[in-house]
This record gives structure tokens, C-alpha cells and sequence, in this order.
């Protein structure tokens, strides 16, 4: 099978140095995490990378036929899959924390 | 009294696990909310693909540089001030009129950062960490670069080991030009080896 290059849509190679880094703000969070805790000395590049490696070739393998290809959506699950490793943060701990910040009331970050 | 149904964890969107997640590591004193801020300024801001296009311009003004870059390319990258993360081994390989190199990380996304900042979403895409390593000439016409049968396609896959920087080739009629002007010509693409400099 031979996968077509996306040449027009969001991950069509631009032909000049412009480009948004991020497309969304929690790609930058996600990105943020992981650099900060390896500067930090919390967790190994070369551990997170194999994590990284094996949620990219995961994906690849399995994924739904209709769902788009997320780069950042490996790096958070990497990212988690390690600092869970690493007894940092468990896995079903983020999965409460995120499901408690999904039932907040409509317009909880709005100050009025 | 109703209450509505509990959110299912395992449909929550990526944005709720990762603001999940950096609450439940500033909360442990695991992670600076204010050292992440600056990191995530710093690559969305500060390094980009200019570094290395001065780092080109170096290379085509400065003969002794250019091998002390082609020799050891961390170190001599590190001359011009950049350096840091992802930028521990760097192999720089040169592109002439009968070899053309390109980069591709096969496996992830492994990328010289201190020179060309993060990498693009094309970088990234299945279809060109596949397909770059099994058609380069005919990736490379489809992102506008036609290269002639007589030139040698070369393909170098990053690593954690190993970050590759493409060193490409000095346009003809750029004599007069300053190293400025040489810096503003050399674009991100052409470093990964997706382009050529004034095509």
C-alpha cells in the first residue's frame, strides 16, 4: 500500500520557514511536559523516545481507518505511558483527573 | 434529583488528559510551571530554521568552518551559540551536484533541534517516514523536486544516536553575495533535504 502525501491539507510541506509549530494549545503543553522533566532530570530522551517509537508504530498497526493521524496524540500517550512508568503520575490517575475537568459547568474559564 | 452520565475516561480528548496531567505533575513539584512556559516560548519562538540557514551561510563563506562542520557538527555548530537539547550528535552531510542527501527518522521524529527548531508536520506524516526511505525520487518530485537520473539519492534516517543536518549547495551567481543574504536564501526544507536552495 502506498500512502498518499498530503501536499495541499494540514501536513502538506511548506515551501518557505513559516509554519506554526503548534496546531493546538495542548500540543505545546504536551510538548512543554516532556521537555521540562527532562531538563529536570525526571525523565531519559532515549526512554521517551522508545515509548514515543512504540505508540507511532502502534498507531500505524491499528488504528480505525477513518482516524486522522495525531503526532501529538502519540506524544501524550507516550508521555504518560513514561511518567506512569516511572511512578510519577498514574495512568488511571490522569484519566479522574481529566473526566473530573470534563463535568465542569459550561463557561468555567470565563471570568465575569 | 438526575445527574448526568460520568464522563467516559477513554473518549476524553487529548486537551483534558494533558491539562490533566501537567495539574497532577506541578501539583507533585515534578514540573516548574514557569520553566515549562519559557521552554514552549523558546521553541515556538526563538529556535527555528534561521539558526541553521546561518549556519549554511557560515559553511559557504568560510571554507575552514565548513570542514570543521562537515568534521564534527555539533562543535562546530556550537560556535555560532547553538546547542542544547537534541542537538548532542550532529552529522552534517553535504549536498554537491551528483549527490543529494535527504533526512527522514523513521521510526519518531528525531530532528537536529538547535538548528532547525521542531520539526514540520510533514516530518512527522507516516507517509513520508515510510515512503522517503523506499521512493525518495519520487517523494521529492512531490514536493516540487525533480532530481536528474545522473545524481546519487541519499537517504539518512535520524536517530537517538545520530541527527542529521543537510549542508545544501550554494546557488551558481551567489558570489557577491554577504553572508546575510546567503543566511536569508537557505530554507528549512533544503537543510532536511526536501528542497534545494533557489529552486
Amino acid at each position: 500500500m502506498t500512502l498518499s502525501l498530503d501536499i495541499e491539507g494540514p501536513a502538506a510541506p511548506p515551501r518557505s520557514n513559516g509554519e506554526l509549530v503548534f496546531e493546538e494549545p495542548w500540543q505545546s503543553r504536551a510538548f512543554g511536559l516532556a521537555v521540562t522533566l527532562h531538563d529536570a532530570g525526571a525523565l531519559s530522551w532515549d526512554d521517551f523516545r522508545e515509548h514515543l517509537v512504540t505508540r507511532i508504530d502502534d498507531w500505524e498497526r491499528t488504528h480505525p481507518p477513518a482516524e486522522c493521524w495525531s503526532y501529538y496524540r502519540c506524544w501524550l500517550q507516550a508521555l504518560e505511558s513514561v511518567v506512569a512508568d516511572r511512578g510519577m503520575v498514574g495512568a488511571t490517575e490522569v484519566a479522574d483527573r481529566a473526566a473530573t475537568l470534563a463535568d465542569r459547568p459550561a463557561g468555567h474559564d470565563h471570568t465575569h | 434529583m438526575t445527574t448526568s452520565a460520568p464522563t467516559n475516561p477513554d473518549r476524553l480528548p487529548p486537551a483534558l488528559r494533558t491539562e490533566a496531567l501537567e495539574q497532577l505533575l506541578v501539583e507533585r513539584g515534578l514540573v516548574d510551571p514557569a520553566v515549562m512556559d519559557k521552554f514552549i516560548k523558546t521553541y515556538e519562538q526563538d529556535v527555528g530554521p534561521l539558526n541553521g540557514a546561518k549556519v549554511v551561510a557560515r559553511a559557504w563563506t568560510d571554507p575552514e568552518f565548513k570542514q570543521r562542520l562537515l568534521d564534527e557538527g555539533t562543535a562546530a555548530i556550537k560556535e555560532l551559540g547553538f546547542g542544547g537539547p537534541q542537538g548532542e550528535h550532529i552529522v552534517v552531510v553535504e549536498n554537491t551536484s551528483n549527490t543529494h542527501n535527504v533526512v527522514v527518522c523513521t521510526l519518531c521524529s528525531c530532528y537536529p533541534w538547535p538548528v532547525l527548531g521542531l520539526p514540520p508536520s510533514w516530518y512527522k506524516d507516516p507517509a513520508y517516514r515510510s515512503r522517503m526511505v523506499r521512493e525518495p525520487r519520487v517523494v521529492l518530485a512531490e514536493m516540487g523536486l525533480e532530481l536528474a537520473d545522473d545524481v546519487e539519492v541519499k537517504v539518512w534516517d535520524s536517530s537517538s544516536e545520530v541527527r542529521y543536518f543537510v549542508l545544501p549547495e550554494r546557488p551558481a551567481d551567489t558570489e557577491d553575495s554577504s553572508e546575510d543574504e546567503l543566511a536569508a536564501m537557505v530554507t528549512r526544507d533544503a537543510m532536511v533535504g526536501a528542497g534545494k536552495v533557489g529552486s
